[in-house]
């Protein structure tokens, strides 16, 4: 594909997003469901249990599911909303074919599948196997990350398979099997109730996590202290003990001196690091000279400020440490995130009740997503695809020769890199928007017009997909059976509560016709989503995520089961680490030393000041789904540029004046709002929208190098006054 | 109808605006309604954006000597027994906006297309057959509580108001509202917790 087939203005017109503000026939219609669905919010890492009320094969409202432990009925307007996204005007129900200066033409499913099999196969044989690549999604449930991880090994038999949440958790799963030889937080949300001091780095809990704000503030209500490190003073930040508004980019330095501050005044856990960590005396090194002074020059947080920090962690009897993609989304991630784990490994504190650690994962199911094979890396049960003993295992349970799976393939942003040079000529894209959500939108865009077949599978006309050659009608999370793993660990029933409308299939129907077109039918014989899971729990039994002991029925009959769970008659295990038993063969944790370096964007006088970009409550990710939600949108529909008052004043800008942003990329023009809960000298930019607004135009393609997560949380820009801007 | 013998509520509403994190989903919840469809009864109030992320929810106050039903010109605002104010009864209702106006706290509204006032009515529906009205259900952060009393007082360290004085009147009301404890400043500003001696030395004009 080259350009689009027609004017991004019809594409928009045909397509949308539209703005559905109505149930299924309106709020006229009667609201007496004819069955009441209990399942699982789509929109964020906590999974919070909701009931779905069905009409004629139409969700048309929603209930509170009470009895749902986690959040007791709590949502946020996006579960509220969520049902607005079926029954949508823009809704894909038959595949399309991309027909240059006509648009999108609807074909049937003969004809697509025979488009992209024979496209696969052309490209494979003219250009070798990896010459295709995948890229998925973590909004999938369980069985859909499997099976495609699966599929791209054993029917593509390409090594390039990645997936968006290495836009989102991958620094922290890097981190956590470092340091604990597992990835997944360390305690369930109950732990949080019971502690006395809770910090937090990197997160806007209240408008990214909302029900982990009843958490925290639940345990301040019996008294604990809450610390918050973020460069914005954010609605869960306004309310805290202690706040320490760092420059972006510069977490890490932040925590060597904690590090540092704890050495130094005795304030660690001796006996537990002697008994269950190794490299304490690396580490301890690294941060020798991490003196707040030296912390202050570099986070712009004051020294007294830091040392109050550390007394407080020093001294705290209960304390957890949570942490989201503000600390992970840098070319330091893993860094950023290893410093975290020192300090809590220093206090001994975890492993206990009230007394851990986690990442607040993002996606609807960024943690089960990330386990069992969806990443260039990784095999089922978080097992490593360049481990011999892994391949042959997984291998085994897949039916194939293990000299038949591919190796370790390219990261998410690599794949992209390698799209635009040429090397890579064919894509299949599922729940990933990256024309929005990879960092360098122009790069991405010349990218995707570059490949020589693109195949898509959405249930909307996201702005990646207008690029295709062939697009695929899917399924919504509300269209199939599966399962999910929450932030907490817990794995939850997504249960179906209407079929796909129109023509679109569900999902892992769409891999098993493909996988059956490549020849490899009799490696995917599944009737059910259950049948998916099942060979799941195989897969990933003996493994750091073990779900063999996880049947549907156990799920629904305890609401959830924390993995590992390694017995059909095992209860679960939502807290990790008791005993200070950790997840590595000796069973100890690791100190890694964290030295401080400084981020890939480098700021001078031509890109004086620090953007960093994240989220709002009304929308999601790229905002395929959000962006169409009316009540959203109506509340967030557009961009802006947060900026402080100072800094507005010093170029002379007011509140709402459209200005021009430009980084060593591209420039945007957005309306400011100008407010003092920001530092000085950072602004910010919320990611969820396209095109020319899009805060991913400013952002750049360096990745961590142990993560390859991309940079979103800091790069160098300049402001100026549309009148005055430079061409 | 009104008259009828409602259980006595062992619950109470408390509005803690503190807690309050502004994601609306006490409008999104309220407007699903099958009574008002598509109109949420419940406003949040941004206080000024540019100088604090505050947010607070307004439900109605259900007043024990309410401004709106005394000055509608219809009697059409009633109370129950139990001290929930209702929305006007549709037969009386002219209106005429007179609740609107007299109203301390903004809560009546004559909605276009209606000519009726509707305002919330604590969820009558759902508080009758022992459920939480939906806002406070809901409510990420439980900045709106719905419960007893006695678990407030145990587990919250700020206190419940009901009594409000405008002016020369004063009122009490069926709602509390949790008074900000003092550990919560309202406006913050960033420069206030940045290290200004180097930020300085980066950035003369600051």
């Amino acid at each position: 594909m080259a350009e689009l087939p027609i004017s991004k203005e019809k594409i928009e017109e045909l397509f949308g997003p539209h703005l559905n503000f109505e149930p299924p026939g309106g709020w006229k219609a009667p609201v007496e469901p004819d069955a009441k669905v209990k399942t699982h919010c789509c929109f964020c890492g906590q999974g919070c249990g909701i009931i779905l009320n069905v009409k004629d094969n139409k969700v048309v409202g929603f209930d509170p599911w009470d009895e749902f432990p986690f959040n007791e009925g709590k949502l946020c307007p996006k579960g509220i909303k969520r049902y607005m996204q079926g029954s949508h005007p823009d809704r894909l129900m038959t595949p399309l074919k991309n027909r240059p200066g006509v648009g999108y033409e609807p074909i049937g499913w003969e004809e697509a599948y025979e488009k992209v099999v024979s496209a696969i196969q052309r490209i494979q044989k003219e250009h070798g196997k990896d010459a295709f690549a995948l890229l998925s999604g973590v909004s999938l449930t369980n069985e859909k990350s499997y099976l495609i991880g699966k599929f791209a090994r054993v029917a593509l038999q390409t090594a390039n398979l990645d997936y968006n949440g290495r836009l989102c958790m991958v620094s922290a799963g890097m981190g956590n099997k470092k340091a604990f030889g597992v990835d997944r937080a360390a305690n369930s949300w109950a732990d949080i109730l019971e502690t006395d001091l809770l910090l937090v780095a990197g997160s806007n809990v209240s408008e990214c996590a909302p029900i982990t704000t009843d958490y925290i503030w639940k345990a301040r209500d019996r008294g604990a202290k809450l610390i918050i490190v973020d460069p914005r003073i954010t609605p869960i930040a306004r309310t805290a003990d202690l706040i320490l508004p760092v420059r972006p980019g510069t977490d890490s330095a932040l925590f060597d001196s904690i590090l540092h501050l704890m050495i130094k005044a005795g304030k660690i856990d001796r006996k537990f690091i002697d008994e269950h960590t190794l490299g304490f005396d690396e580490a301890a090194k690294a941060v020798e000279g991490c003196t707040p002074e030296w912390a202050e020059k570099i986070t712009g947080v004051p020294a007294a400020a830091i040392v109050k920090a550390a007394t407080w962690w020093g001294d705290a009897k209960k304390s957890m440490l949570l942490h989201a993609r503000g600390i992970e989304h840098h070319t330091k991630g893993v860094d950023n995130v290893l410093s975290c784990i020192n300090i809590v490994l220093a206090s001994g504190r975890i492993g206990r009740p009230g007394c851990g650690y986690g990442t607040i994962t993002g996606q609807g199911n960024g943690q089960g997503g990330r386990e069992h094979g969806h990443k260039c890396d990784q095999l089922p049960g978080n097992r490593d695809i360049t481990n011999p003993e892994h391949r042959k295992f997984v291998a085994n349970v897949w039916g194939i020769d293990e000299k038949d799976m591919p190796g370790k393939g390219l990261s998410a942003q690599e794949i992209m890199n390698e799209i635009h040079v040429g090397t890579i000529k064919g894509l299949l894209l599922i729940c990933f928007n990256p024309a929005v959500s990879l960092p360098d939108t122009r790069f991405t865009e010349e990218a995707l017009k570059k490949l020589d077949f693109f195949v898509c599978i959405d249930f909307f006309m996201s702005e990646s997909a207008r690029f295709a050659d062939v697009i695929l009608p899917g399924s919504l999370h509300e269209e199939d059976e599966g399962t999910a793993t929450t932030a907490e660990g817990r794995v939850v029933r997504i249960k179906k509560a209407v079929e796909p409308p129109g023509e679109a299939k569900v999902d892992w129907h769409i891999f098993l016709e493909l996988a059956k077109r490549l020849g490899k039918e009799k490696h995917f014989q599944y009737s059910s989503a259950e049948d998916i899971f099942n060979e799941l729990r195989v897969a990933s039994k003996g493994s750091t995520v073990d779900y063999y002991g996880i049947t549907y029925e156990k799920i629904e009959k305890n609401m959830g089961i924390f993995w590992p769970c390694p017995t059909l008659d095992h209860p679960g295990t939502p807290r990790l680490f008791e005993g200070g038993k950790f997840a590595h063969p000796d069973g100890k944790a690791r100190f890694i030393p964290v030295t401080y370096r400084p981020s890939a964007d480098e700021i001078n006088d031509d890109y004086p000041i620090y953007l960093t970009t994240g989220r709002v409550i009304f929308q999601y990710l790229s905002g395929t789904q959000t962006r169409r939600i009316g009540f959203l949108t109506k509340e967030c529909p557009e961009p802006y540029l947060e900026i402080h008052p100072k800094l507005a004043e010093k170029y002379g800008i007011v509140e709402g004046e459209l200005v021009r942003i430009t980084s060593r990329r591209d420039s945007i023009d957005l309306k400011t709002k100008v407010v003092r809960t920001i530092r000085p000298d950072t602004v910010f930019i919320p990611y969820h929208w396209p095109d020319k607004k899009s805060a991913n135009r400013l952002t750049q393609r360096a990745l961590d190098p142990l993560s390859k997560i991309p940079e979103f949380k800091f790069s160098a820009v300049r402001i100026e006054k549309i009148e005055n801007a430079r061409k | 109808m009104l008259e009828n013998n409602s259980p006595v509520p062992e619950n109470d509403f408390f509005i803690d605006p503190q807690r309050c994190i502004g994601c609306k989903a006490c409008e999104a919840a309220c407007s699903e309604c099958a009574t008002h469809r598509g109109v949420p009864m419940i406003h949040l109030d941004f206080f000024d954006r540019g100088e604090t992320v505050k947010t607070s929810p307004m439900v109605c106050m259900h007043c024990d000597d309410p401004s709106c039903a005394a000055v509608c010109p219809a009697d059409a605002i009633k109370r129950t027994p139990d001290g929930v104010v209702q929305s006007s009864l549709n037969p009386r209702c002219i209106g005429c906006s007179n609740c609107e106006i007299a109203c301390p706290f903004g809560v009546p509204n004559i909605f276009d297309g209606s000519a009726q006032m509707l305002k919330c009515d604590m969820c009558y529906d759902r508080t009758s057959v022992g459920l939480k009205p939906m806002c406070a259900n809901v409510c990420p952060s439980q900045a709106l509580y719905f419960g007893p009393k006695e678990w407030i007082a145990k587990n919250r360290k700020n206190k419940p108001n009901n009594k409000f004085q405008f002016g020369e009147q004063l009122l009490t009301t069926k709602v509390h509202l949790m008074v900000d404890d003092d550990r919560v400043p309202v406006n913050l500003d960033a420069m206030d917790f940045i290290s200004t001696g180097e930020v300085g030395a980066r950035e003369p004009w600051l």
